[in-house]
C-alpha cells in the first residue's frame, strides 16, 4: 500500500522534472522578463510530492510496515520512536531520498527567493537543479528504491544497528545532508551565471546566502558525528581521520574558502572564475565522498554495509557533472589579470583559500592514497591519524596568525599599523601559555605554538569585539564570532590533547587499582532489562586521592536482540573543567573486565566552539536577509 | 629592464613555488612514514629484517585456547592457518573480539614471532569484516 503511493509519487516526480526543464527551455526562447506561472506551479507541485513521499516513508517506519524492504532491515516494532523516524534516513535507501528531498526544496526557494536576478539566470539554474534532481530520482527508482516490497510480508524487523540508536546520530544526517547536497544549488547556479553570463557582484550576491546556510549546517552536522563518535564508540576521541569524517570535512575546506572568497566578488568584482571553480568543487567533492563511502571502495571503520553496483551509478552520474561543468568553464574561461596590492584584504582571503586548498590536498591524499596503493602494487595500506597531525598541526600555527591579523586590514591597500598592539597581544598570548607549562604540566614544542598562536586569535577577536561594541557597529559580530571560536576550538582541543589521562586495566570485579593520582574500584555487576535491550553494569568508584573527590561511574555492556549485537555504553561524568569518561569490555567471557579510564579536559568546550563557529555563520545570514529584503 | 612591478611579481612568484615546493616535499615524506601496511602472519615470515620502530597493522584469527590475560595485558596468537603470530596487547578490547573471530591490531613487530599491539580496531557489527581481513580469508580458503 505504502509503497504503491511512494513509488506512484515518485514516478509522478519524475515526470515532474522533465515538464519543470521543457517549460524552463521554452521561457528561455521568449523575450518575456518574468517567469511563466506554470514553472512555479510545478515546482510547488513538486516540492510537495518529493515531501509527501518522504512523510509516506517516515509513516512506513513509524508504523512499522514490513513489507517495505528498507523498513524491514532497518526497524523494529519494539524501537522508541524517535529511532523509528531517525530509521529513514540511517539506511542508503532512505537517506537518498533525503537526498533528494533537500535537493527539491534548495531548487524551490532558490526560485522563489531571488526575485530580484535576472531571469535567464534562475532558469538556467532552476534546469540544472532539476537535472541533478532527475539523476538521484533514477537512481532511487532504478537502484535504491526505499519502496521496494518484500514478499511475504515479515512478521518482525531486523532492526537498527544499536550503535545508530543515539540523539546526535538521528539529527546528524539531516544537518549534514543540507550541508553538502545544499550545496548542489551554488553548483547549478556557477553554471548558470556563465552561461547566462550573468556574473559579478549580483552572482554573488545571490549566492551568498545559499553559502551561508550550508556551510553552517556542514559545520553542526560534523560537530554531531563527532559528539556520536566520543559517546558511542567507546575510545573517548572524537576525532580519527577516518575516511567517513576526512568525507565529510573535504567539502567544508572548499565552503569556507567559497564564502570568503565570495566576499572579495561582491565588494570589489574579483576572483570571478575563482569562486565558479570553488562552487563545482563543492558540490563534486559531496558527490564523490559520497561515491567513496557508499561504493566500499574505501575501508571505514564507520563501514556498515555497502554495495558496488551503487558505486558504478554515482560514478557516472559523477563523471557526466564533472565533464559539462568543466566543458562549460573552458568555454567562458577569461583570464583577467588582477592587480592585487600585497597588503590588502583581497590578499588575506587569498592566504585564507590558499590554506584551505592547502587542508583539502592533504586530507584528500591521506583519504585516497591507500586506493592508489592497492592498485598499484598490491599492497594494503591505511594512512593514521599521525600523518593528518604532523602535516595539517605546523600549518594551522601561521594559519591562526593569518586569520587574526587578515580581517582588520582594509580593501585595495592598506599600511602595517597598530604594530604594537599586535606584538602586545603576542606577548601576552605568549605570556600565557607558559603560566600554564609551568604551572600545570609541560608540554611539546609545537603545543607551545598551538596554544601561543589560538590565544593569540582569541585575544584580537576579542580586542577586535571591544573596538566594534564601542564604535556600535554591529556589521562584524558575526566575523568574529565565528573567528574567536576557531582560536577556541583550537586552544580546547590543544588543551585537551596535553592534559588527557588515558589509562588501561583489566580488573576482576572487586579488585581495587591506584595510579598517578586516581583509585578506581570495582564494585559491583548486575544485570538490569530495559525494552529492547539487556544491560549488564558495572558500578566503579573513583577517587581523586589528590582533593579526596569521590565518584561513581556506571559503564554498561549492552545486549541487543535484534539485530544480536554487544554494544558497549560508556558512562560519562561532563564537568565544565573536565570530563570522566568510563568505558568496561568483557574480555572472551573470563572473569576479567577490561576497564578505560580517562580524564578528558573541556571536552564541553570543544563542541561549544564548534556551536560557536556555526551561529557565527547563522548571525550573518540574519543580518543578510534584514540587508537585502 | 624589468620594471619594478615584474619584479615585484616574479619575486613573490617564486617565493610563492619555494613555498609550496616545501610544502609537498614534507607532506610526501609524512606521507610515506606514516602509512600503515597490512600485514598478514605469513607475510611476517617472509620480512628480511624485521623494523622494530615501523607501526604496521596485522590480521588474522585470534587461535582457539591462546587467550591469556593478566591485569596488565592480554596475549594471544593471531594465526592465518599457516603461520603463528604471538600478540601483547594492552588496551580497549572490542566486544567482538574473541577466540576463533578475526581480529586487526596495530602495533609493532618485536621480532618474526612477536608483535606489541597498542590498538585492536572496532568493528561495529558482526557481519562487518575489514575488507583486508576478508581478502585474506578468502586466498587461504582456496
Amino acid at each position: 500500500m505504502l509503497s504503491n503511493i511512494g513509488n506512484s509519487i515518485l514516478f509522478l516526480s519524475v515526470l515532474l522534472c522533465f515538464s519543470i526543464i521543457y517549460y524552463s527551455f521554452q521561457n528561455l526562447k521568449t523575450n518575456k522578463d518574468s517567469i511563466t506561472k506554470i514553472i512555479f506551479q510545478l515546482c510547488v507541485l513538486q516540492s510537495t510530492f518529493i515531501i509527501i513521499s518522504f512523510l509516506t516513508l517516515i509513516a512506513g517506519f513509524l508504523i512499522s510496515d514490513f513489507s517495505l524492504i528498507a523498513v524491514y532491515q532497518n526497524s523494529h516494532t519494539l524501537k522508541p520512536a524517535l529511532y523509528k523516524i531517525a530509521g529513514t534516513w540511517g539506511n542508503h535507501e532512505g537517506s537518498l531520498l533525503l537526498w533528494v528531498l533537500i535537493l527539491t526544496l534548495f531548487s524551490f526557494f532558490f526560485l522563489i527567493l531571488n526575485k530580484n536576478h535576472s531571469k535567464n539566470y534562475r532558469i538556467y539554474t532552476l534546469i540544472f537543479q532539476n537535472i541533478l534532481i532527475l539523476g538521484f530520482l533514477f537512481f532511487l527508482l532504478f537502484n535504491s528504491n526505499p519502496f521496494s516490497v518484500i514478499s511475504p510480508e515479515p512478521k518482525e524487523g531486523l532492526g537498527l544497528n544499536p550503535i545508530l540508536q543515539d540523539p546526535a546520530l538521528a539529527i546528524h544526517p539531516p544537518l549534514l545532508y543540507i550541508g553538502f547536497v545544499g550545496s548542489s544549488i551554488y553548483f547549478s547556479a556557477a553554471i548558470a551565471s556563465m552561461l547566462s553570463n550573468y556574473s559579478g557582484k549580483l552572482f554573488a550576491k545571490s549566492i551568498k546566502n545559499w553559502v551561508l546556510v550550508s556551510w553552517s549546517f556542514q559545520t553542526i552536522g560534523i560537530l554531531t558525528g563527532s559528539i556520536w563518535a566520543y559517546y558511542e564508540l567507546g575510545w573517548g576521541g572524537f576525532w580519527f581521520w577516518d575516511p567517513v569524517e576526512n568525507a565529510s570535512l573535504l567539502p567544508w575546506f572548499v565552503m569556507t574558502a567559497l564564502f570568503h572568497s565570495l566576499i572579495v566578488l561582491e565588494k570589489r568584482n574579483l576572483l570571478y572564475f575563482w569562486v565558479i571553480i570553488l562552487c563545482i568543487l563543492t558540490f563534486i567533492l559531496s558527490v564523490t565522498g559520497t561515491f567513496l563511502i557508499r561504493s566500499g571502495i574505501l575501508n571505514s571503520v564507520h563501514t556498515f554495509a555497502n554495495d558496488p553496483s551503487r558505486g558504478i551509478f554515482i560514478l557516472i552520474f559523477l563523471s557526466l557533472m564533472i565533464f559539462t561543468s568543466v566543458f562549460v568553464l573552458f568555454k567562458k574561461l577569461k583570464i583577467n589579470s588582477y592587480n592585487v596590492n600585497f597588503y590588502s584584504k583581497e590578499t588575506f582571503v587569498l592566504i585564507n583559500n590558499w590554506f584551505m586548498i592547502f587542508y583539502l590536498i592533504t586530507v584528500m591524499l591521506g583519504t585516497v592514497y591507500p586506493i592508489f596503493t592497492e592498485v598499484l602494487n598490491d599492497s594494503k595500506v591505511s594512512v593514521g591519524p599521525p600523518f593528518y597531525n604532523t602535516v595539517i598541526i605546523p600549518v594551522v600555527i601561521f594559519f591562526l596568525f593569518f586569520m587574526s591579523i587578515g580581517p582588520k586590514v582594509r580593501w585595495i591597500k592598506d599600511n602595517l599599523k597598530n604594530l604594537n598592539v599586535i606584538l602586545g597581544i603576542l606577548f601576552f598570548s605568549i605570556l600565557i601559555n607558559f603560566l600554564i607549562f609551568y604551572l600545570f604540566k609541560s608540554y611539546s614544542l609545537i603545543s607551545n605554538f598551538i596554544i601561543i598562536s589560538s590565544f593569540f586569535l582569541i585575544f584580537s577577536s576579542l580586542i577586535d569585539f571591544v573596538e566594534h561594541f564601542k564604535n556600535h557597529s554591529i556589521k562584524n559580530y558575526s566575523r568574529i564570532i565565528s573567528h574567536m571560536s576557531f582560536g577556541l576550538l583550537v586552544l580546547f582541543i590543544g588543551l585537551n590533547h596535553n592534559f588527557s589521562l588515558e589509562k588501561d586495566l583489566n580488573l576482576k570485579l572487586g579488585e581495587k587499582i591506584t595510579f598517578e593520582g586516581y583509585s578506581l574500584k570495582f564494585e559491583k555487576l548486575y544485570l538490569k532489562e530495559f525494552k529492547n535491550y539487556k544491560a549488564i553494569i558495572g558500578e566503579f568508584e573513583v577517587n581523586n586521592l589528590k582533593d579526596n573527590f569521590n565518584l561513581s561511574l556506571y559503564p554498561q555492556i549492552r545486549i541487543y536482540e535484534n539485530p544480536n549485537t554487544l554494544t558497549y555504553e560508556a558512562s560519562i561524568k561532563t564537568g565544565i573543567l573536565k570530563d570522566y569518561y568510563l568505558t568496561m569490555s568483557n574480555i572472551d567471557r573470563s572473569d576479567y573486565y577490561n576497564v578505560k579510564f580517562q580524564k578528558k579536559p573541556f571536552m564541553i568546550w570543544i563542541w561549544i566552539s564548534v556551536i560557536l563557529i556555526s551561529l557565527g555563520g547563522f548571525l550573518r545570514l540574519f543580518k543578510n536577509e534584514k540587508k537585502n529584503y | 629592464m624589468l620594471t619594478k612591478k615584474v619584479k615585484k611579481r616574479v619575486s613573490f612568484l617564486s617565493l610563492f613555488l619555494v613555498l609550496s615546493l616545501i610544502a609537498v616535499f614534507f607532506t610526501l615524506k609524512s606521507l610515506t612514514n606514516n602509512i600503515l601496511y597490512f600485514k598478514s602472519p605469513t607475510d611476517i615470515k617472509l620480512i628480511q629484517e624485521v623494523n622494530i620502530n615501523k607501526r604496521i597493522r596485522i590480521g588474522g584469527m585470534v587461535k582457539t585456547n591462546s587467550l591469556n590475560i593478566n591485569d596488565k595485558e592480554i596475549k594471544f596468537i593471531v594465526t592465518d592457518f599457516k603461520n603463528d603470530l604471538f600478540v601483547s596487547y594492552s588496551g580497549t578490547v572490542p566486544n567482538l573480539f574473541s577466540e576463533g573471530k578475526g581480529v586487526v591490531a596495530e602495533g609493532k613487530l618485536q621480532d618474526k614471532n612477536f608483535f606489541i599491539a597498542d590498538r585492536i580496531l572496532a568493528k561495529h557489527d558482526e557481519k562487518y569484516m575489514p575488507p583486508e581481513l576478508k581478502s585474506l580469508i578468502k586466498k587461504n580458503v582456496k
